[in-house]
């Protein structure tokens, strides 16, 4: 059983972080997964697209692009500011799990996204490694217009 | 790129043309930059054995990302990819360098996907596929699903 200290957290809110999307980060992006599609570097093909304007891959946004550090605040992830310390109940290591996307509008260069996350559900499994939790968060990506472009829900294994 | 596909086109059933990927360590040091995931698991020896792994892996989300530009490539500019998710199931190890910018001979992965529905609904032609990146030995490391809009011949 996991303790309430961890069990707290399921269904709160884990934060809102905003994020610009920057053109050389597309670029940086796309070069670094091997994909060499014009429409995420070239901006005269671009602007002939349906689309008007480079975007970003599906998938750039959300986990693991990260926000700069501020003075304020530590380095974070979009959308994971808050939640539960694993390592407090003996689960010092993390591997991520996996995700689930839903791609709803396409993100340009230029735009602002604000991530909005939610804890959804905490479990403890036994596996052939022994005792692991699985933590899974929803994130919606709202645009600077207010249009919501994606919906994730990934996760992440405590072990 | 390819030709675009239309709807019509395809059938329950039918692969799509499969996108090779390699990685090297290189590789997953640009993608932590690229993406922001600075741990050390995926580029430091002793801190990989210390997490029981072995040694440094491919990050999960290059391998989704993978995934993302197989189907990206294959619905081509009319389409549109509307759902994607994977599972990352087993480890994938990088190749190493033999000199710089020339890795050394080894595994090379298959991103694959498969047309298992084929509909229309609220005025789009659907597709739902079953996807995965394949390991050298043909093993499933990171199954998937995505769903993608074709454009239609009207």
């Amino acid at each position: 059983m996991l303790p309430e200290e961890i069990t707290k957290f399921i269904g709160q809110a884990t934060g809102v972080t905003t994020y610009k999307v920057e053109q050389g980060a597309i670029a940086r992006y796309a070069d670094a997964v091997g994909d060499p599609n014009p429409i995420y570097w070239d901006e005269e093909y671009a602007k002939k697209s349906k689309y008007g304007s480079i975007i970003a891959p599906p998938g750039f946004f959300g986990w693991p692009v990260r926000q700069p550090r501020s003075a304020e605040e530590p380095e974070v992830i979009m959308g994971t500011r808050r939640g539960p310390n694993f390592a407090e109940i003996g689960l010092p290591r993390v591997l991520d799990g996996g995700m689930e996307y839903d791609f709803i509008k396409p993100v340009k260069a230029g735009d602002t996204l604000t991530a909005t996350s939610q804890i959804k559900d905490i479990r403890e499994r036994t596996g052939s490694t022994g005792r692991m939790a699985f933590l899974i968060r929803e994130t919606t990506f709202t645009n600077q217009d207010g249009e919501v472009v994606a919906r994730t829900r990934s996760t992440s294994i405590h072990r | 790129m390819a030709e675009q596909v239309y709807w019509e086109d395809v059938e329950e059933g039918m692969e799509i043309p499969p996108l090779p990927k390699i990685a090297t360590t290189t590789m997953l040091v640009r993608w932590a930059g690229a993406s922001g995931d600075f741990n050390p698991l995926h580029y430091d020896e002793v801190f990989a054995a210390g997490q029981g792994v072995g040694k440094p892996i491919i990050h999960g989300a290059l391998k989704r990302q993978w995934l993302v530009h197989l189907m990206t490539d294959w619905v081509g500019e009319q389409g549109s990819l509307k759902k994607l998710s994977c599972q990352y199931r087993a480890m994938d190890y990088p190749r190493a360098m033999k000199a710089q910018g020339q890795p050394m001979d080894g595994e090379t992965w298959q991103c694959k996907g498969k047309i298992i529905k084929k509909y229309t609904e609220d005025g789009e032609h659907l597709v739902d596929l079953t996807i995965g990146v394949e390991n050298g030995k043909g093993e499933v490391t990171t199954p998937g699903t995505a769903t993608a809009a074709l454009p239609s011949r009207g």
